[in-house]
C-alpha cells in the first residue's frame, strides 16, 4: 500500500509543481493563471463536447504510452511508436477497405489483428537487429520510422489514392469501423476507449501475473541474471519489441477505425513520440498510463480554450515538459526524502 | 579487550601518527561510521578489520580525503587536519594503495610513479630523472620492480609495489594498503609481508586493511575490529588469537574450521573435455581445461584471480560460448547448451558476481527466489504465475536458509550481501540439483554467514551431489574440497589432494609452477 502510494505521488507532486511553475510564465506574460487555468478545465471537461473531444485525444495516447511504457518494462526504448503506429494503420487500412461484405463482428476484430501484426512484425525487425547484431534499438526504429513515412506517402500518393488534392486512402468498409459511443454535434466518440482501457488492463494481468510478463520484466531489469536463470534475453527482446509494437499498431488502427476511417499518412502527428512522455508519467505501470494519457489529452483539448484569452497554448508544452522532468529526475525527491529520514 | 585502553591513557598526541577521533559519517540510509575512533601509533603495523559494510573502507576514505566527515577530529603527527581531497591528505604524508590499482596500463613504471609530480627539465618531462629517483626508492625500501616495463605487461604483485612506491615518492609516511593481499598468490603475499616490514623498520607507518585474520595475526601490531559501523574491539596482536578477532568481528562464537565427514565419492556426474573458452576480449581465457566431478565429491578450483576461471564457469554454464571441446553432463553432451536445458537437467549455479548474476535487485525476494524455475508446476499454471505457491516457497527458503529480514516482499537490492547470497544459495539448493556449480560462495560475507554456507555446501556433498567449487579463497578450498586443481592463465598446473599437499605447493601452481616442475625440484 505505501509503496502504491510513493509511486502515485511523484507523478501527482510533479503536475502540482509543473502547474505552478507555468503559473509564474502565465504571470510574467501579463495574464491571470487562474483564469487561464479556468479555461483550460473547462475546455477539457467543461462540456460533453469537451470531454468528448478529451477522450478521443486520449484513446491513441493510451496506446502509444502503454507501446513505450511496455518497452521500457522489458529493457528496450521503443521510440518507434510513431512508425508502428502508421504501418498498422496503413496495412489495416488497405485490408479494411474491402471487408464490406464480412459482418462487423468479423470485420473488425480482423481489422483490429492485421493493423498489430503489422506494428509488431515492423518494430520486431529492430528487436531482432538488436538480439543478433545488438544495433541499438533507439537508432533502428527511428530509421524505421522514416521508412514508414516514405511508404506511407508512397502508398497514398500512388496505388491507394483516391480523389484529389489531399492524399489519403478509400474510405475502410462500414463493417469494419468501430461502433459510436456517443455523439454530440460533429464530435464522434467510438469504442476506441474502452479498448484502449481494455488493452491497459490487459498489459497489467500480463506484465503482473504470467510467466512471460515475469521473464520479460527479469529482462529488462538484469539480462545477465535472465541469462543465468535460463530465460533467453535474444528471445525475450524481439517478443518485449513486438508485443509493443503490436500496441503502437493498434493505437494507428484505433485511430483509423473510430476517428478517421481512412489512412491520411500524417495520421499520427507525434502521438507516438507522446508515448514517451506518458510512459514516463505513468511509471511504466498500465494503469498509471491511463490516467497520464488523460493527463495530456486533457492539457491538449483544453489548451485551445485557454488561447482565446491570450495565453498561447504552447503553456501546455511548457507543463509537460516540467512534469516529465521532475518524473525522470524522481531520483533527486527520492534521495532528498531518503536524507531525511536519515536525519530524523 | 580492553588492555588496549589502559595502554592508551597516559600517551599524548605526539606519540601518534593518526588520531581519528570520534568520527561520523552518514549517507541517505546509513550510518556508516558512529563516532569511530582509532589511534595508530608512529612506526607500527595497525590493522583494521571487519566484514564488507563494517565501515573500514569510508574510514579510510575519510582519512585519505576522499569524504568529508559529518562530524569528528582528524589529527595527524598531532596536528589537527581537515582534508578537502586526496591531495591535502597527501600533502600530509598520505597514501594509498587502493584494492584496484590506479595505474596507467600503457605507462612505464617509472612514468606512472612520477605521474602527477612529473621531474621536469626546462619544460621537458626528465625521465631520466624520473627513473633515477624510482629507482633509488625502489633500492631503499626494497621493493624490486622494473623501471622501464609497461604496467600491462607486469605481474599483479610488482604492479602493487609500483603503488607503493608512488606514495612514498609523494612522500608518505602513513601508508593505508586496503586489502592489499585479495589479489596476491600465497608467495607475493609473503613478499609483501617483508616490504611492510622494511617500511616499517625506516619509520613509515602503516594502516592494513583486511578480513583475513591469519594475516592480520602475522603482520600487525595491534588491531582495531569494526562492525557495523562502530569499533567493537581494540586489541593487541601478541595478546589476542584469530578466535577473540573473529568473535568481535562478529559479535558471537564462531566455528572458524569445519570438520568434514568422510565420504565416498560416486559415479561420474559432470566431466569437461580439453575445453576452450574465450574473455570479452576475445583472447582464449581457458585454454584446454579437462576434469571430471563424481557424485558426492567437491572438487576445486584454486587460483588468483583472473586467470580464467570467471570464463570457466561461464562455459560450463551455458552463458559463454564455448569455443573448442567438450561438457558431459549426466552422460549427455551439452556443450553450448541454454542455461535453461542444463537447469533442467540438474545443474545449478552459484555465481560468483551475485549482483550480476544470480540476483535480480529490482525484483522482491518472492521472485528472486524461483528464478529459474518460475515458469514450471508448482510455481507457474501455464502461462500464469502461481503467487500463492510462489510465497509460500519463499516463506519456507527464507526460514529454512536464515535469510533476514524474513519479509518476501522485500527487494533483491535491499538485503544485505550475506542475506543476498543466502538467497541464491537457498534457491540453487532447494532446486534439488545433481550437479552444482559454486564460484565464489562466500565473497565478502561475515564470518557468521561462511560457516552457514560452508554447512550447506557439505551438506549437499553428503546428498551425493557433485560440485564444483571455484574460489579465490585458499582456506576455503582447502577446507571444502576432495580434490584442488589450480588454474594459472587458462590451463590446470595440477591436481592435488588437500591433504597431501601445502599451502605452498598450491601456492606454487597458482603463480605458473605446474605440479611435475614443482615435484622434481624436489627430488
Amino acid at each position: 500500500m505505501k509503496k502504491i502510494i510513493e509511486s502515485i505521488a511523484v507523478p501527482v507532486v510533479a503536475v502540482l509543481i509543473a502547474l505552478l511553475i507555468s503559473a509564474l510564465i502565465i504571470l510574467a506574460i501579463g495574464k491571470n493563471p487562474v483564469e487561464a487555468y479556468g479555461k483550460l478545465i473547462n475546455g477539457a471537461f467543461g462540456s460533453q463536447q469537451a470531454i468528448i473531444d478529451t477522450l478521443i485525444k486520449t484513446t491513441p495516447l493510451i496506446l502509444t504510452g502503454l507501446a513505450v511504457g511496455f518497452g521500457f518494462r522489458a529493457g528496450v526504448f521503443n521510440i518507434g511508436a510513431e512508425g508502428q503506429m502508421a504501418t498498422g494503420a496503413l496495412t489495416a487500412a488497405i485490408f479494411a477497405s474491402n471487408f464490406g461484405g464480412l459482418p462487423p463482428a468479423i470485420a473488425i476484430p480482423l481489422t483490429m489483428l492485421m493493423g498489430m501484426l503489422a506494428g509488431a512484425g515492423w518494430a520486431a525487425i529492430a528487436g531482432f537487429l538488436k538480439a543478433k547484431t545488438g544495433a541499438h534499438e533507439v537508432v533502428t526504429t527511428i530509421m524505421l520510422n522514416w521508412t514508414t513515412t516514405y511508404i506511407a506517402s508512397f502508398v497514398i500518393t500512388g496505388p491507394l489514392a483516391t480523389g484529389f488534392g489531399t492524399p489519403k486512402s478509400p474510405e475502410i468498409s462500414a463493417s469494419a469501423q468501430l461502433p459510436i459511443l456517443m455523439r454530440v454535434g460533429a464530435m464522434e466518440l467510438s469504442a476506441g476507449i474502452i479498448i484502449s482501457v481494455v488493452a491497459a488492463i490487459f498489459m497489467y494481468v500480463f506484465l503482473n501475473k504470467t510467466t512471460i510478463g515475469y521473464e520479460i520484466k527479469a529482462v529488462g531489469f538484469n539480462p545477465y541474471a535472465a541469462e543465468y536463470g535460463g530465460i533467453s534475453v535474444a528471445k525475450n527482446i524481439v517478443l518485449a519489441m513486438a508485443i509493443s509494437g503490436a500496441l503502437a499498431g493498434l493505437a494507428g488502427v484505433t485511430e483509423l477505425m473510430g476517428v478517421h476511417h481512412r489512412f491520411l499518412g500524417e495520421l499520427s502527428g507525434g502521438k507516438g513520440f507522446d508515448g514517451i512522455s506518458i510512459a514516463l508519467i505513468g511509471q511504466n505501470n498500465p494503469i498509471g498510463i491511463i490516467f497520464a494519457a488523460l493527463l495530456i489529452g486533457a492539457l491538449r483539448t483544453g489548451s485551445n480554450e485557454m488561447q482565446f484569452m491570450g495565453v498561447s497554448k504552447y503553456i501546455v508544452i511548457i507543463v509537460q515538459a516540467i512534469v516529465i522532468f521532475l518524473v525522470a529526475a524522481d531520483r533527486i525527491v527520492k534521495v532528498i526524502y531518503a536524507r531525511k529520514k536519515v536525519k530524523a | 579487550m580492553n588492555d588496549l585502553k589502559k595502554d592508551l591513557k597516559h600517551e599524548r598526541h605526539e606519540d601518534y601518527a593518526v588520531e581519528l577521533i570520534e568520527i561520523t559519517k552518514r549517507f541517505p540510509g546509513v550510518l556508516a561510521n558512529d563516532r569511530v575512533t582509532v589511534k595508530i601509533k608512529k612506526g607500527e603495523v595497525h590493522a583494521i578489520v571487519g566484514e564488507n559494510g563494517a565501515g573500514k573502507s569510508t574510514l579510510m576514505n575519510q582519512l585519505y580525503g576522499l569524504y568529508q566527515p559529518d562530524s569528528g577530529e582528524i589529527r595527524i603527527f598531532g596536528q589537527k587536519k581537515s582534508f578537502a581531497g586526496p591531495r591535502d591528505a597527501i600533502k600530509s604524508g598520505i597514501g594509498m594503495v587502493h584494492q584496484h590499482f590506479m595505474l596507467v596500463d600503457t605507462l612505464t613504471v617509472a612514468e606512472n610513479i612520477v605521474l602527477g609530480n612529473e621531474p621536469v627539465r626546462g619544460l621537458n618531462f626528465d625521465l631520466r630523472k624520473a627513473r633515477q629517483e624510482v629507482k633509488e626508492l625502489s633500492e631503499k625500501y626494497g621493493l624490486y620492480v622494473d623501471v622501464d616495463a609497461k604496467i600491462e605487461d607486469i605481474p599483479v604483485g610488482m604492479q602493487q609495489r609500483v603503488e607503493i612506491i608512488k606514495t612514498l615518492y609523494r612522500g608518505a609516511n602513513i601508508i593505508i594498503l586496503d586489502e592489499p593481499t585479495a589479489v596476491l598468490t600465497p608467495q607475493e603475499v609473503e613478499e609483501l609481508f617483508v616490504i611492510m616490514r622494511n617500511l616499517q623498520n625506516s619509520g613509515k607507518t602503516i594502516l592494513f586493511i583486511s578480513h583475513k585474520l591469519n594475516e592480520v595475526m602475522e603482520i600487525s601490531d595491534r588491531i582495531t575490529v569494526m562492525r557495523g559501523g562502530k569499533v567493537t574491539g581494540e586489541l593487541i596482536t601478541k595478546n589476542t588469537s584469530e578466535r577473540e578477532i573473529a568473535r568481535a568481528m562478529v559479535g558471537r562464537d564462531v566455528v572458524l574450521k569445519l570438520d568434514k565427514a568422510p565420504h565416498k565419492p560416486k559415479d561420474v556426474v559432470f566431466e569437461v573435455k580439453d575445453l576452450w573458452a574465450k574473455d570479452n576480449r576475445h583472447l582464449d581465457a581457458v585454454q584446454g581445461v579437462s576434469f571430471q566431478v563424481r557424485r558426492g565429491e567437491v572438487v576445486g578450483i584454486a587460483g588468483v584471480a583472473g586467470n580464467g576461471q570467471t570464463e570457466l564457469v561461464e562455459a560450463i554454464t551455458g552463458l559463454r560460448k564455448v569455443e573448442k571441446g567438450e561438457i558431459i553432463f549426466d552422460g549427455v553432451n551439452v556443450t553450448n547448451k541454454h542455461p535453461r536445458l542444463l537447469r533442467e537437467m540438474g545443474m545449478t549455479h552459484i555465481a560468483e558476481d551475485r549482483l550480476k548474476h544470480a540476483l535480480i535487485k529490482p525484483f522482491p525476494a518472492y521472485y528472486n527466489a524461483v528464478l529459474g524455475r518460475h515458469y514450471k508446476r508448482p510455481f507457474a499454471n501455464g502461462a500464469f504465475l502461481n503467487h500463492r505457491e510462489i510465497k509460500r516457497y519463499t516463506t519456507e527458503l527464507m526460514e529454512e536458509f536464515d535469510v533476514r529480514p524474513r519479509i518476501i516482499e522485500h527487494l533483491g537490492g535491499n538485503f544485505s550481501g550475506g542475506n543476498q547470497q543466502k538467497l541464491v544459495v537457498g534457491r540453487e539448493i532447494k532446486a534439488g540439483p545433481k550437479f552444482m556449480v559454486v564460484a565464489q560462495p562466500t565473497r565478502g560475507l561475515d564470518v557468521g554467514a561462511i560457516e552457514f554456507i560452508h554447512r550447506q555446501i557439505l551438506r549437499m556433498r553428503e546428498h551425493d551431489v557433485g560440485i564444483l567449487l571455484i574460489s579465490m579463497e585458499l582456506e576455503e578450498i582447502f577446507s571444502l574440497s576432495d580434490r584442488i586443481l589450480v588454474m594459472y592463465e587458462g590451463q590446470i598446473m595440477g591436481e592435488v589432494r588437500p591433504e597431501e599437499t601445502t599451502i605452498e605447493e598450491v601456492g606454487l601452481m597458482m603463480a605458473g609452477k605446474r605440479l611435475e616442475e614443482i615435484r622434481g625440484d624436489k627430488k
